[in-house]
């Protein structure tokens, strides 16, 4: 459960967010959508509390992402955009050094990660270094890393980017299934047809502000179009307010 | 205290598989830095055994004009090679160093001498030449003692004595112990290990911050949760550990090599066993929070591994001047320079290889003012890993 009212965030002279707020409900899909720049990494990046807000309050499962960063980050799976491993360990150490981090015992820390990989079928590649690895293989290895403590709230920042689309496959089916087991979802993109392949609500976001937000139906409703493609046009361009 | 220990191991043991960080941290220091001073010295040691075995050639013009300090040179074995130049080809011979040097004997020698007056002689030498510059030396030496002889003999002749001419006597004692006069280059041996120190942390440093941004490894990282004091605390005690072990490997080596470099043959000995390396280690050790927490702030400050590479280096430099000043001055340690990092490991560990008796207060101050700076450079470190702007 992600609950956002009115974030600002200003980088030097760039006003990168400026008073937004929606909310994600727990098993249910939400894709925050806008074009590059419009502010929906900043906005991502300030429920992961990597960074801090200027204005507003973001909350996770009612924790304070400004006071309460620790609580946040315990019940929250993050896959940032451009997500790295370290080259010079294996698959499966790259999860294992996570799931330490998260304070596992260490049987739990085998039990997990050995789960994990089996489910995002990595066996053939866990015990190879990362250094080799294709984007797809690099993916799963950063999912795994991002769910190994079965997180309650799933934030997932433009994870399709650059992907084949077997691995695309794979990642919908992975966020269906996080929806199933009663998780909050929360991913960002700039292809509206990702967005709407999946989300329940989706929130449209330009200039760092949020412009509409809805299920797919509401959002087609307010921009009066009946293509998806259109209203994220409309909405972004700011010609519906 | 777990996530700590986790990051740590970590990175302890990520960094030992990037051949990158081998190098710098166990082949570049502690293998090329004992090998340079080893070639250094024993090149250095058997050019003066050379210099001292071997007869000293010198080439006369003029041999007929003084038979008697030709005969002088001889019985002090000068071996007298007979030339002929005039005074500008000798000089010219000398220049391009064809001749070490070379004595022109004149045709008024003779004369001169025979009239009781004093006789000429040329002796033509490149004193911006230090390779000739111990036989020519030598040739001077030689040359001015026979003139003395003759001076001696005149004065006597005259019913003088000889002590008329040498109103003062100059004794010269010389207390230098052997490990005394090889301070110099044992000063550059210190200087050498903090070198190793540092370069053993390098890739750490940077890997651990500008590295782990530059890869996109940072942002999970941070989303952890897992305190950002601990992430970075973490990062640098791995940091330190590679510079510690790296400065442990280079002392060995030292001693190690210095059992095979003839600093005998230089007038020269070091204190070097198994308890002077611990000492030595357990002094310089303390320099250790000081690098690493320099290194992280300032590879923290970068936007690129490449770019923090290039401050590092140039920052690397600034614990090494004073020592290189010391080491030029050969400064003597007092309780106001133990209070400056790194000078302070130099003197002390300079003094532990003298075998000279080390004050207590010194190694206090030494220890007390550089762990203070070694916790306020960690603590700065600590602070901007929590700035938002540590992403990039």
């Amino acid at each position: 459960m992600i609950s956002v009212a009115g974030l600002k965030k200003r980088f030097g002279s760039v006003q990168a967010l400026n008073d937004v707020s929606f909310d994600a409900a727990d098993g249910r899909i939400t894709g925050l959508l806008g074009h590059n720049g419009a502010g929906k990494s900043t906005t991502l990046r300030i429920l992961s509390t990597v960074i801090r807000t200027d204005e507003g309050r973001a909350l996770v499962d009612g924790n304070d992402c400004a006071t309460q960063s620790l609580e946040v980050r315990r019940s929250l799976g993050v896959l940032p955009h451009a997500s790295g491993l370290y080259p010079h360990f294996t698959g499966r150490e790259n999860i294992e050094y996570y799931a330490r981090l998260h304070g596992m015992k260490r049987e739990q820390v085998t039990q997990t990660t050995e789960y994990l990989i089996g489910r995002l079928a990595l066996g053939d590649v866990a015990d190879r270094r990362a250094k080799g690895y294709s984007q797809g293989e690099r993916l799963k290895v950063s999912l795994a890393r991002a769910l190994i403590h079965r997180p309650r709230t799933v934030i997932l920042d433009e994870p399709t980017n650059g992907l084949d689309v077997n691995a695309v496959r794979m990642l919908r089916e992975l966020i269906r299934e996080l929806r199933t087991s009663g998780c909050c979802v929360l991913f960002s993109s700039h292809v509206m047809q990702e967005v709407a392949a999946l989300c329940d609500d989706i929130v449209i976001i330009a200039h760092g502000r949020v412009v509409v937000s809805g299920t797919p139906e509401q959002i087609l409703a307010h921009t009066g179009t009946t293509d998806l493609e259109e209203a994220f046009v409309r909405a972004a361009d700011g010609s519906v307010a | 205290m777990s996530a700590i220990r986790t990051v740590f191991v970590k990175e302890v043991l990520e960094n030992l598989r990037d051949r990158r960080v081998i190098f710098s941290a166990l082949v570049f220091g502690v293998l090329l830095a004992p090998v340079i001073f080893a070639l250094t010295t024993t090149l250095a040691s058997k050019r003066l055994v050379r210099d001292q075995d071997q007869p000293l050639q010198l080439p006369v013009v003029g041999v007929m004009n003084a038979p008697n300090l030709v005969q002088f040179l001889r019985e002090n074995g000068v071996e007298i090679v007979a030339a002929r130049y005039n005074e500008a080809s000798a000089m010219e011979a000398v220049r391009s160093g064809q001749r070490d040097f070379v004595l022109i004997i004149p045709d008024t020698y003779g004369e001169k001498l025979a009239a009781g007056g004093s006789a000429p002689l040329d002796f033509i030498v490149d004193t911006a030449n230090s390779r000739t510059a111990s036989g020519a030396g030598r040739a001077q030496r030689l040359l001015s003692a026979y003139g003395q002889q003759l001076a001696t003999l005149r004065l006597l002749v005259r019913g003088i004595s000889p002590e008329v001419l040498q109103p003062v006597d100059v004794r010269t004692l010389d207390i230098a112990t052997p490990a005394g006069r090889s301070l110099l280059i044992l000063g550059m041996m210190t200087y050498f290990c903090f070198m190793s120190m540092l370069m053993g942390g390098f890739y750490l440093a940077i890997d651990t911050t500008a590295g782990e941004r530059e890869r996109g490894s940072l942002e999970p990282l941070l989303s952890l949760p897992v305190p950002r004091d601990s992430l970075i605390m973490g990062k640098i005690l791995a940091t330190a550990a590679y510079m510690s072990v790296s400065l442990l490997l280079t002392l060995i080596a030292f001693s190690i090599v210095l059992l095979f470099v003839p600093l005998e043959s230089l007038g020269m000995s070091a204190n070097f066993g198994p308890r002077i390396v611990l000492s030595i280690f357990a002094v310089m050790v303390t320099f250790v929070p000081v690098g690493a927490g320099l290194m992280t702030v300032v590879a923290s400050f970068t936007r690129s591994s490449r770019e923090a590479q290039t401050w590092l280096s140039f920052v690397m430099m600034i614990p090494m001047a004073p020592i290189l000043v010391a080491v030029i001055n050969n400064t003597r340690p007092s309780a106001a320079l133990m209070a400056i990092p790194s000078l302070s490991q130099h003197l002390l560990a300079t003094g532990l290889m003298r075998g000279d008796a080390i004050a207590p207060m010194h190694v206090a101050i030494s220890f007390a003012t550089t762990l203070l700076l070694g916790g306020v450079l960690v603590w700065i470190a600590m602070r901007l890993y929590r700035r938002d702007a540590i992403l990039g």
